[in-house]
C-alpha cells in the first residue's frame, strides 16, 4: 500500500525559524528520507511555497478562480496531482479542467522537488 | 519539548497578531505589550512541560488578557476596566478565543498595528524602528545594531515615538474599504522603507544588512495572508523577494557593490526568486497595475535572463513606460533611459537624460548613468566630468569605490 503523508504546520512559524533551525529540521527529514530512499520505498517528495502563493479554483457553475490558499474546514483533503506548467495561468488552467461540480482546488507552486524513485 | 528556540520563533510568529489583539482589547498600547510579555513568560514555563498549543497566537491573547486583567484589579481596585460589555467575555476558553481568531477582525487588528506605527509626525527610520520593537519584537540592542547606532540613542528614539503613537487618535473601530485600503498602502510604504533600510545603507558601510531585509519579507508575507487578494501587495512582497534574491551577488570580497550586470547569477537565491515571480504572475492576473508590481515586474524581467545578454530591455523600457505613465518621477526616466540605452543605443538615452539636469543635479545615479552613457559614446572627457561629480555624490564608499573603477577604465 502506497500511504501519503501530508505536512501541517503554522507557516507564520516556520518563517520565523532561524536559519540554524531550519537547517537543523531539514537535515532530520533528509536522514529519514533517505533510509527510505535506500530501500526503494520513497515516492516523491515536495515542500510547496507559502500560502501566499496560492491560488484556488473553486467549482460553481462556472469554476470560481480565488486569491489565497484553499481556506474552508468543511470540506476533507482528498488527493493531489504534480503537474509540470510553464505557468501561473497554465497551471490554473490545468485546475480549472480538472475541478469537478462541488468541491475546490488549491494551487500552488512547489519550492522543493524530489522525484524519488518510480514506486511500483 | 525543551527546544527553547522552537518556542522562541512560536512566539515571534505569534507577536503582531496577539499584539494587535490585546491593543484592540485594552486600547493601551503599553498594557498590550506588557500582556503579551507576560503571556511569553508564561509560555516559557508551561510550554516545555505541557507541549505547544495548537494556536499560539490565541494562547497569548487568552493568557495575556486574563493576566492583564488579573494585575487590574490586583494594583487598583479604581482603576478603570475596559466597558463592561469588553469584558463580559473574559471568561472564555482557549478554543472560543480560536474561533473568533478565524473572523476577519483581526486582520484588521494587525493592520492597525502596523499602521499606528506609522505617525506621519514621525520620521520614517523612527516609524520602521518603532515597528520592529513593537510589531516584530526585536530587542532594542538588535534594532540598534541593525542602525548602526549606540543602544542608548535608539532606546530613547523608540521611547519618544511611542510618546507619540500614545497621543495620537487611533480609530479602534472596523475601517470602511476606503480606510483599510489607505491604512494598507501606508503600511506598505513603511514596510518597503524597512527593507531598503537593509537593502542600501544610506551613508553605513554595510551595503546589504539582512535581517532587516527578512524581517520586511516576513511582514510582507504576514500582510498578504490577511489580505490575500490585494495585488499591490502581492506585488511589494513580490520586489522584496526578486531583490532580496540577489543580495548573496550583491557584493564583492571587498564590500564593493557588484552592478547587476556582472553579479554571478548562481549566487542569486532561486527559491526567493521562484517565489516572486509566482507573486509577480497573480498580482498581475488582476490587471490593475500599480507601483510595486511594476517594480517587481522589472525585477521579475532580470530574474529570467540566464545572463546579462538574455535581458528583455524591450520589455524593462515598456514597463518603464507604464511606470511613468502612473507615478511620473525623474528617478523612474533616469532608469527607463538605462533600458532605451539597450534597446535604442546610448545617444537616444542622453537625449532622455537632458531635462533631468535640474531636477537630479544633486543625485549620484544620475551622474553615474550619464557618465556611463557618454563614456559609450567616446565622449570620454565629459563622461570623466559626470564620474567625478558623481563621486562627490557618492553615499557610500561602495559606490564611489564602483564610480573610481569606471574612472580607471576611462583613463587606462
Amino acid at each position: 500500500m502506497f500511504y501519503c503523508i501530508l505536512c501541517y504546520n503554522l507557516e507564520s512559524e516556520l518563517q520565523a525559524w532561524s536559519r540554524e533551525k531550519e537547517a537543523t529540521v531539514m537535515a532530520r527529514s533528509e536522514a529519514v528520507a533517505h533510509a527510505l530512499a535506500s530501500q526503494g520505498r520513497l515516492g516523491p517528495v515536495g515542500r510547496l511555497m507559502p500560502t501566499t502563493t496560492a491560488m484556488t479554483v473553486r467549482a460553481s457553475r462556472e469554476p470560481v478562480v480565488l486569491d489565497g490558499p484553499f481556506a474552508e474546514t468543511k470540506e476533507q483533503l482528498l488527493g493531489f496531482y504534480l503537474v509540470d506548467c510553464p505557468s501561473l495561468e497554465d497551471a490554473i488552467e490545468v485546475a480549472r479542467s480538472l475541478v469537478g461540480d462541488t468541491g475546490a482546488l488549491e494551487v500552488r507552486p512547489l519550492a522543493r522537488f524530489y522525484p524519488g524513485i518510480g514506486l511500483q | 519539548m525543551t527546544d527553547v528556540a522552537w518556542i522562541g520563533a512560536a512566539l515571534t510568529a505569534a507577536r503582531p497578531q496577539a499584539v494587535a489583539a490585546l491593543l484592540r482589547y485594552f486600547r493601551n498600547l503599553d498594557v498590550a505589550e506588557e500582556a503579551f510579555q507576560e503571556a511569553c513568560l508564561r509560555a516559557l514555563k508551561t510550554w516545555p512541560v505541557n507541549g505547544p498549543p495548537r494556536d499560539p497566537a490565541a494562547w497569548c491573547i487568552f493568557v495575556g488578557r486574563n493576566s492583564a486583567l488579573d494585575e487590574m484589579r490586583r494594583r487598583n481596585k479604581h482603576d478603570s476596566l475596559p466597558e463592561d460589555d469588553v469584558i463580559a467575555d473574559s471568561e472564555d476558553n482557549e478554543s472560543a478565543m480560536v474561533d473568533r481568531l478565524d473572523s476577519s477582525a483581526y486582520q484588521d487588528d494587525v493592520l492597525r498595528l502596523l499602521f499606528i506605527c506609522c505617525q506621519p509626525e514621525l520620521p520614517a527610520t523612527q516609524q520602521i524602528a518603532v515597528a520592529l520593537r513593537i510589531v516584530s519584537g526585536l530587542s532594542v540592542q538588535e534594532i540598534a545594531s541593525a542602525f548602526l547606532v549606540s543602544e542608548a540613542a535608539m532606546a530613547q528614539r523608540i521611547t519618544r515615538a511611542k510618546r507619540v503613537m500614545t497621543q495620537s487618535a487611533v480609530a479602534f473601530e472596523t475601517p470602511g474599504p476606503a480606510e483599510r485600503a489607505e491604512r494598507l498602502s501606508t503600511v506598505a510604504a513603511m514596510i518597503y522603507l524597512l527593507f531598503n533600510e537593509g537593502y542600501s545603507a544610506s551613508g553605513g558601510e554595510a551595503h546589504v544588512r539582512v535581517p532587516l531585509c527578512e524581517e520586511a519579507i516576513r511582514l510582507g508575507r504576514l500582510l498578504l495572508r490577511l489580505f490575500p487578494s490585494e495585488s499591490e501587495i502581492m506585488g511589494l512582497t513580490a520586489l522584496m523577494l526578486l531583490q532580496h534574491a540577489r543580495a548573496p551577488a550583491r557584493l564583492d570580497e571587498n564590500n564593493n557593490i557588484v552592478l547587476l550586470d556582472d553579479q554571478d547569477r548562481g549566487k542569486w537565491d532561486r527559491g526567493l526568486m521562484a517565489e516572486g515571480l509566482v507573486l509577480v504572475e497573480k498580482a498581475q492576473r488582476q490587471g490593475i497595475p500599480g507601483t510595486y508590481q511594476l517594480q517587481a515586474a522589472l525585477a521579475a524581467v532580470h530574474a529570467r535572463a540566464a545572463t546579462p545578454a538574455d535581458t528583455n530591455w524591450a520589455q524593462i523600457d515598456q514597463i518603464y513606460a507604464v511606470l511613468e505613465a502612473l507615478q511620473p518621477s525623474p528617478v523612474i526616466t533616469l532608469n527607463r533611459a538605462v533600458a532605451v540605452s539597450k534597446v535604442h543605443g546610448a545617444a537616444a538615452a542622453l537625449e532622455l537624460l537632458k531635462p533631468l539636469a535640474e531636477p537630479l543635479g544633486s543625485y549620484f545615479h544620475y551622474f553615474g548613468v550619464k557618465g556611463a552613457l557618454l563614456k559609450e559614446l567616446g565622449r570620454a572627457d565629459e563622461a570623466r566630468e559626470a564620474f567625478n561629480k558623481a563621486i562627490s555624490l557618492a553615499r557610500t564608499a561602495a559606490e564611489a569605490a564602483h564610480i573610481r573603477m569606471n574612472l580607471d577604465k576611462l583613463n587606462s
